[in-house]
């Protein structure tokens, strides 16, 4: 049985203009010591996602589906034993670290906090343990500095401190949200990294959540590509990169900016904007913005075709695609590799 | 320069406020002349060596008056600033933490609060329960209650919306927890500004109430009835009116000084630098 079973997640949201579907009919499991990253652009439901599972979504969102950890149903839950659960067994991490450490509280007593509420352990020994979580993450000094005010620290080293708080009770899924987006490049690397020797240290499953194609490339196994709530491809990671099976992760990729690029080249775009919500066309999300797009895609929404074990795609088009881009052969290259040089 | 400033300001309102303090306390155990001995014979005598300000027109020492009038300031601002503390922020705290029609409702009732004027609240209920300063307080705390609520409410909600509270959710904390140990901190600051504010509000409303004769009742002295009977005698005597309006200004300064002070105190980004 796997950690994480999400099955037919839907999110209603209640909007000014309507009810509309945040996240339609997801589906993935995650193991221990997997990892899997979620990329799509802003409002593509990525973030409601990570939400739903911990059960902090807005109240009046509606859940259909089920999520499972270790088999147990999280949807049907109430508060207290969500609450339990959270920052327990699921920790989190977000995009802001300058805003998610309380301003008025030392950054120990905030690392400290989820022991001594799941775990009911002493000042002494939770002070102790703070330490201990500091020094992993690469906090410089951690004894002496385990008094000071989050003021007092950097960007990276903040969301350091907030890595050692999602980890202080030993999670078994760690969620991050778009961890890096607000640190600089070289910051950037230094957090994945240690993320990665985390998830390898202690076995936790990562499900990382990033808008940047070459963050989720390096670091994360398996891949969903999200557009309008839906996931519209999901494979290993290498696989989703290498065939872009699905018009929008086409797309995706060819909006990057290349190292090779001319100054006086523009950047392919994918024509349109992203819908709103809750007026999402009733068939393929992505029906109104698709160069392949025919009648039959505003029919239905398109269920999952798996072109490869594990590697699929939510779209009629496949074989139109695939013959678009074997024509317009030379632009497959790998993103991680490219970041690398 | 700025800092040193700031300090100044701070360490002249704490010395203010202290002061306030140190007179109340000094007139339980000692007062120049009994504040409530009439001598028609000595009234409205200039300063000397026994009467240090004089006598007012029924010959009472005006030291000793001044003296006992600031328990009455002390007192009508401290348990009128706590009900309408303590009261106002359980309210716009639990208005924020469950939101909905909770908050709604909690909202209203402090705007229909709003919609009557300090005095004519105080005035409806003294008129109701008499005068008398223990319903002068009441009426003050009372009306105290719906501005802390409506400031709690607007810093919570403020403080609520914050990715800390979502990291502190995400760690598993409830509502409650949330609430004393993130949202009150954060908004301590404020209160603290209000609440000092707020108690010099409360000196002014309580000289008010007792100038209209609606406060503290004779003989027990006050800087508000002490400015009320002045008021008769403008011409003869002015400097009666300055006194007590003077004491008045002096302890409502210090106390915004000295809030403006904690303020500073209390936010850690602003403290780290002393």
């Amino acid at each position: 049985m796997a950690l994480l079973e999400v099955s037919h997640l839907q999110v209603k949201l209640q909007t000014d203009r309507g009810p509309a579907l945040a996240v339609r009919d997801v589906s993935f499991s995650l193991d221990r010591s997997d990892t899997l990253g979620l990329v799509g652009e802003s409002g593509c439901g990525k973030s409601m996602t990570a939400m739903a599972i911990m059960g902090l979504l807005p109240e009046q969102a509606e859940l259909a589906g089920s999520i499972r950890l270790d088999g147990q149903e999280l949807i049907s839950q109430g508060e207290d034993e969500m609450s339990r659960i959270r920052g327990n067994r699921i920790g989190m991490i977000f995009q802001e670290p300058m805003t998610a450490l309380n301003p008025v509280h030392t950054i120990g007593d905030q690392v400290a906090e989820p022991l001594r509420l799941h775990r009911g352990v002493s000042a002494a020994h939770a002070r102790k343990q703070a330490i201990a979580l500091l020094d992993r993450v690469g906090i410089a000094d951690a004894a002496r500095r385990i008094d000071a005010y989050p003021h007092q620290f950097s960007g990276g080293q903040r969301q350091r401190v907030t890595i050692a708080m999602a980890l202080a009770c030993g999670p078994d899924l760690l969620i991050a949200d778009e961890p890096t987006t607000a640190l600089d490049v070289t910051v950037q690397k230094q957090i994945l990294e240690l993320l990665a020797g985390l998830v390898a240290e202690r076995g936790m499953a990562l499900m990382l959540i990033s808008h940047d194609l070459g963050v989720v490339a390096q670091n994360v196994a398996r891949t969903l590509v999200m557009y309008g709530g839906s996931v519209v491809e999901s494979g290993p990671t290498e696989s989703v990169f290498a065939h872009r099976m699905h018009p929008y992760t086409l797309g995706l990729f060819a909006a990057r900016p290349a190292l090779r690029s001319k100054k006086t080249e523009r950047l392919a775009t994918i024509p349109g904007t992203v819908p709103e919500l809750a007026d999402l066309p009733s068939g393929c999300p992505f029906a109104g913005r698709c160069c392949f797009t025919i009648a039959e895609c505003h029919a239905t929404v398109p269920p999952p075709y798996e072109l490869e074990p594990g590697h699929q795609a939510r779209c009629i088009r496949l074989e139109a695609v695939a013959a678009a881009r074997s024509a317009s052969a030379p632009a497959v290259d790998h993103p991680g590799r490219e970041q690398a040089q | 320069m700025k800092r040193a400033f700031r300090n100044a300001s701070f360490a002249i309102g704490a010395v203010l406020s202290i002061a306030l303090v140190a007179v109340a306390a000094l007139s339980l155990i000692w007062t120049p002349h009994s504040p409530y001995e009439v001598n028609m014979a000595a009234k409205l005598l200039p300063p000397d060596a026994s009467h240090w300000l004089g006598t007012d027109p029924y010959g009472r020492d005006i030291v000793s008056l001044l003296l006992v009038g600031a328990r009455a300031s002390i007192v009508v601002g401290m348990v009128a600033v706590g009900i309408g503390l303590i009261v106002g922020a359980a309210l716009g705290l639990l208005a924020s933490a469950r939101r909905g029609w909770a908050e709604e409702l909690i909202m209203r009732i402090a705007d229909f609060g709003f919609a009557f004027p300090a005095i004519l609240s105080a005035i409806m209920l003294t008129a109701v329960f008499g005068p008398g300063m223990v319903n002068a307080i009441i009426a003050i705390g009372i009306y105290n209650i719906p501005t802390f609520a409506r400031i709690t409410r607007a810093s919570a909600n403020a403080v609520w919306s914050r990715e800390f509270v979502l990291a502190a959710r995400a760690c598993g904390k409830g509502a409650f927890s949330i609430t004393m140990e993130h949202v009150l901190p954060n908004i301590a600051s404020v209160l603290i500004v209000q609440a000092t504010i707020r108690f010099a509000i409360a000196i002014l409303a309580e000289a008010a109430l007792s100038y209209l004769g609606l406060g503290t009742q004779p003989p027990q002295p006050s800087w508000g009835r002490m400015l009320s009977e002045a008021q008769s005698l403008m011409f003869q005597a002015p400097m009666l009116a300055v006194y007590p309006g003077f004491a008045i200004a002096l302890a409502v300064l210090g106390l915004n000084l000295l809030g403006d002070g904690l303020r500073d105190r209390f936010d850690p980004r602003l403290a780290r630098r002393r």
